[in-house]
């Protein structure tokens, strides 16, 4: 039995079902039944995410391997079982869904008007989604949560999204689908070959030198679409900013970091001959990714579209970290994830504040909010700095450490990175003075609302989070200690052996 | 007595006549009771057949084993939702004739013989007393022109890929001296190498096969008559007698012609693309949903060839998951086309769909269920029935096969989600008349099937092992 005494990750992957199935069932007039839905949907992801406490709780940080396990069969003479648990990379990733999904629901307490019910449906579903696929530990099980995240989110792009949004939605679903059926043939290749999808008993198998280049482009397919990489990112601006704010908050917090997980899961402890050898292929797109969109950012007029390709920036970083196979840059991009979970879904958020109130985006449309609404443009502010990587903040302590990590690789590689956050610099601080400050210049913004209680609420644990990551960063980087020191050496080990056997 | 194993045959047959008989006798129209007895007899036939003892019999030319079992029981069980479909439908559309059932009937009869054939005599009087009923059913809306047009161009097409078949097997029958299936298979199991006559005829049968599955390239007729038939008559194209041919084909390669391997395969290899590849590009600009269906049906077949191309069990095995799921998933589909009807006349646009998220959400959950799957989504139940196909394609090393294969599936995805669109992101135009009760069962049921296969999927794999094992042999 696992830590936890129950069948903890099973339940935290499930229940959000049970309340979808509440709101379903229950009947009545269109208000009664969306007022029922708003808070069915909260109580439940708050009773999620006080039971994904408990892995904060009883998590192990001194141990390598993974916790919490489950076992049940499924197809047994297939060697695919049902198989969840959870270890340093992944712990943290459950619990930044858990933690995102209620401050998701009540973020769309008012700005969702139509067909609630569906609308918090499709949200659990895709909690079930998110968190199954993070805790799965067989590969099968994993592309089931992996992909069926699609479907959820498709809807709620194309239902509640804005004007180009069946654009967004079909863009979304069919780009990720082909990277993701490429990387299918790869896991039945794997499948075929060593008996079995469970991952840790595949970390046994020793993927054939010839065969890993393959399944590595395969797997880069899918998770480059994820991440997502320069040049298969042009997906990213559209939905970002055609969802609702609710879905790009997700979109940035939970589903950018699957790609950067499938590395870190698959692609790193499978293919590590492969891995080292295309890593300079990964830190040129890394590097471009980190200029060229900040520089495309730069030129943005959409807030949101901003925000968007400032994710892109902020992953390529995350991308250069896994890529670098040490210490540093691996527990670097970690933090970079969980920061930029956070923070750019507070960006979203705060982006959702003000389109709430001028159903607007263009960033022309406003200027001096300061005055209008300080509370707003103290938190507005508190989010530019962390995103810009200001120490003190959470994405400081990633970004500084994947600098460390590459640094020990290639001092270039450092520059690259380096460069891209002065020219994060640049477009925050570019988007926040046009956007805060200056003079009024449209009267109608005058009667504009400071944040509501609710609003407060919504962001009052970003907040926290956002300082106790970048001022005491260690309990975070206790998760990930062990699980990278092991994955560290366990690379090593290979890449040398292969070394040796060519020599 | 070695009739006894074909009981479920006999039994079908004989309340077959029991029904027309009884059908032609009372002065009023009987459509519905004559409708409700026929679903009871093809229970008692499936019944029968879940029931039946293994081996050959009729002097070789009737075979029982676990594989004609499992796809008797989805052909038995295809037939008797699509009559279902049609109660309603039939009476408002004013063609609630009574011979409607019986030629579903006598056509299921077919089915069952050609999917236990063990020799190219039973399996040509198999595929004709399928066919026949077909062509029949297929304009049974005789005053509409379009259904007459459907039918009378499936009875050309039909008759001539008959005389493909039936060319093919003289040929066969010329050159190896036999029509029995397992003394076909010892005649070329012999070392001396394979006539070109043989190869010729082989090519023949596959062609006439492939005619009834609507594989590319032999699947024009395929859009015409799905468009124009009544549309519980296409559900029924589109499900049962599919198996019936698939089942067919699998057996008459993998038994006689099983040592010709290396002739048949690169034919298969090659219709089984061609199929994927023509099924997603050409449903794309596809406005009449039973038209675009007719395009997925083609694509499907793709899908389920590549189980049978590869020549392997588990290939075999992929076959038959991918053939019982795409059953299930059609029905469902078809539950909802045809429960597509707006002021009492039936609809079959696309955009007749549009806003059905607002105006009836269940049957639109019910599509959206359906349309996922056929994309090959997981967690439903298409993506099992894919997954299972590329596995065997992996595992034989086919990569250009299994890279086709999924490409066209991202492919078919465009179109599939359009509907998906067109249902909850569209605003509505105007609600659709509300579903029979009839209709809402078969759509919540196979929904339910589609939603929860994820959850216990082994059953299904291991009646489809037995399957494919026992046809091996």
């Amino acid at each position: 039995m696992n830590a936890a005494g129950f069948p903890l990750l099973s339940l935290l992957t499930f229940l959000p079902l049970a309340g979808a199935a509440i709101i379903l069932s229950v009947r009545g007039e269109e208000a009664v039944i969306a007022r029922n839905a708003r808070w069915t949907a909260l109580w439940t992801s708050l009773l999620v995410f006080l039971l994904s406490l408990l892995l904060w709780v009883k998590f192990d940080t001194g141990s390598a391997g993974f916790q919490f396990e489950e076992k049940l069969s499924w197809l047994p003479e297939f060697g695919v079982g049902y198989h969840m648990g959870v270890d340093g990379i992944s712990v943290l990733f459950v619990l930044l869904s858990t933690a995102l999904t209620p401050i998701c629901i009540l973020a769309s307490w008012e700005s969702i008007e139509t067909r609630v019910r569906e609308y918090m449906v499709a949200f659990l579903i895709l909690e079930t989604m998110m968190v199954g696929m993070f805790a799965a530990l067989d590969f099968i099980v994993f592309y089931v949560f992996f992909e069926a995240v699609l479907i959820p989110m498709f809807l709620i792009i194309g239902v509640w999204g804005g004007p180009r949004r069946v654009y967004a939605a079909f863009k979304f679903f069919l780009y990720t689908l082909l990277g993701s059926v490429l990387m299918l043939l790869a896991i039945l290749y794997l499948w075929y070959n060593a008996g079995t999808t469970d991952i840790p008993e595949l970390f046994e198998y020793q993927v054939p030198r010839a065969a890993q280049s393959w399944i590595f482009f395969a797997f880069l397919a899918s998770f480059a679409v994820k991440v997502p990489m320069w040049p298969v990112h042009t997906w990213l601006p559209d939905a970002h900013v055609e969802a609702p704010t609710a879905g790009s908050v997700i979109l940035a917090g939970v589903l950018l970091k699957m790609g950067a997980y499938g590395f870190l899961r698959f692609s790193l402890p499978l293919l590590p001959e492969a891995s080292a050898e295309f890593a300079p292929l990964i830190y040129v797109l890394s590097i471009v990714a980190v200029i060229y969109t900040s520089l495309v950012a730069l030129a943005q007029e959409d807030m949101k579209k901003l925000i968007a390709y400032s994710s892109v920036a902020h992953m390529g970083i995350v991308t250069l970290g896994i890529f670098t196979f040490n210490a540093q840059g691996l527990s670097g991009a970690l933090f970079t994830m969980l920061a930029h979970g956070v923070v750019s879904g507070a960006l979203f958020l705060c982006v959702g504040v003000l389109y709430d109130r001028v159903h607007s985006r263009d960033i022309l449309r406003y200027g001096g909010v300061a005055k209008i609404m300080p509370a707003y443009a103290l938190v507005f502010m508190l989010f530019t700095m962390a995103s810009v990587g200001l120490p003190g903040t959470a994405n400081f302590v990633g970004e500084f450490l994947v600098i460390i990590g590459a640094w020990q690789v290639n001092p270039w590689v450092a520059f690259g990175a380096a460069l891209g956050m002065i020219l994060g610099a640049a477009y925050m601080l570019y988007l926040y003075r046009r956007v805060i400050f200056g003079r009024i210049t449209r009267d109608d913004l005058r009667t504009l609302l400071d944040l509501s209680p609710r609003e407060y609420a919504t962001f009052a644990p970003l907040i926290l989070l956002t300082l106790w990551m970048g001022i005491y960063p260690q309990p975070f980087l206790d998760f990930f200690e062990a699980t990278v020191t092991a994955l560290v050496a366990r690379h090593e080990a290979a890449v040398s052996v292969s070394r040796l056997a060519g020599m | 007595m070695s009739w006894t194993l074909a009981l479920p045959e006999l039994v079908l047959a004989i309340s077959g006549l029991v029904i027309l008989v009884a059908g032609v006798i009372p002065k009023q129209e009987t459509f519905v009771p004559v409708t409700m007895a026929t679903v009871g007899a093809l229970l008692v036939a499936g019944l029968l057949v879940l029931s039946q003892s293994e081996g050959t019999a009729l002097g070789g030319h009737y075979v029982a084993d676990a594989f004609s079992g499992f796809m008797k029981l989805l052909a038995i069980g295809g037939a008797a939702i699509c009559l279902l479909l049609s109660l309603d439908f039939n009476t408002r559309e004013g063609i609630a004739r009574f011979e409607y059932p019986v030629l579903v009937l006598l056509g299921t009869l077919g089915m069952l013989v050609m999917i236990s054939a063990n020799d190219l005599l039973s399996l040509y009087l198999g595929l004709e007393l399928l066919s026949l009923p077909l062509y029949v059913i297929a304009a049974f809306h005789r005053d509409n022109a379009r259904s007459a047009e459907a039918g009378l161009k499936y009875f050309v097409l039909g008759a001539l890929a008959s005389g493909l078949l039936l060319y093919g097997s003289s040929l066969v029958y010329g050159f190896a001296g036999t029509t029995n299936f397992d003394r076909l298979a010892d005649a070329f199991s012999a070392d001396a190498g394979v006539s070109a006559g043989v190869v010729v005829g082989v090519v023949f049968v596959i062609t006439g096969l492939a005619f009834k599955i609507s594989a590319v390239p032999f699947h024009m007729w395929t859009p015409d008559v799905y468009e124009g038939a009544p549309t519980p008559v296409t559900a029924f194209f589109a499900t049962a007698p599919k198996v019936a041919a698939i089942a067919l084909l699998a057996r008459v390669l993998v038994g006689p012609f099983g040592d010709l391997v290396a002739q048949w395969q690169q034919v298969l290899l090659l219709i089984s693309m061609a199929s994927m590849i023509l099924g997603a590009f050409a449903a794309i600009g596809q406005r009449n949903i039973k038209r675009l269906m007719a395009y997925s049906s083609i694509g499907h077949v793709g899908y389920a060839l590549m189980g049978l191309a590869v020549a392997s069990d588990v290939g075999l095995r992929g076959l038959l998951v991918y053939m019982a799921i795409y059953v299930l998933m059609n029905l469902g589909t078809f539950a909802v086309l045809v429960a597509m009807r707006r002021d009492g006349r039936a609809v079959e646009q696309v955009d007749d769909l549009a806003g059905l998220g607002r105006t009836d959400l269940g049957m639109a959950v019910w599509m959206a269920v359906f349309m996922f799957s056929m994309a090959g989504i997981p967690p439903l139940a298409g993506f099992f029935g894919k997954l299972y196909v590329f596995l065997a394609a992996v595992q034989g090393g086919y990569w250009t096969l299994a890279v086709i294969g999924v490409l066209t599936s991202v492919v078919s995805a465009y179109y599939y989600l359009r509907i998906v669109k067109v249902m909850f992101f569209d605003q509505p135009a105007g609600a659709l008349d509300p579903a029979p009760a009839s209709l809402t069962v078969v759509m919540a049921a196979s929904g339910l099937f589609v939603l929860l296969f994820v959850l216990w999927p082994a059953p299904m794999l291991a009646a489809a092992q037995a399957a494919a094992a026992a046809l091996l042999g």
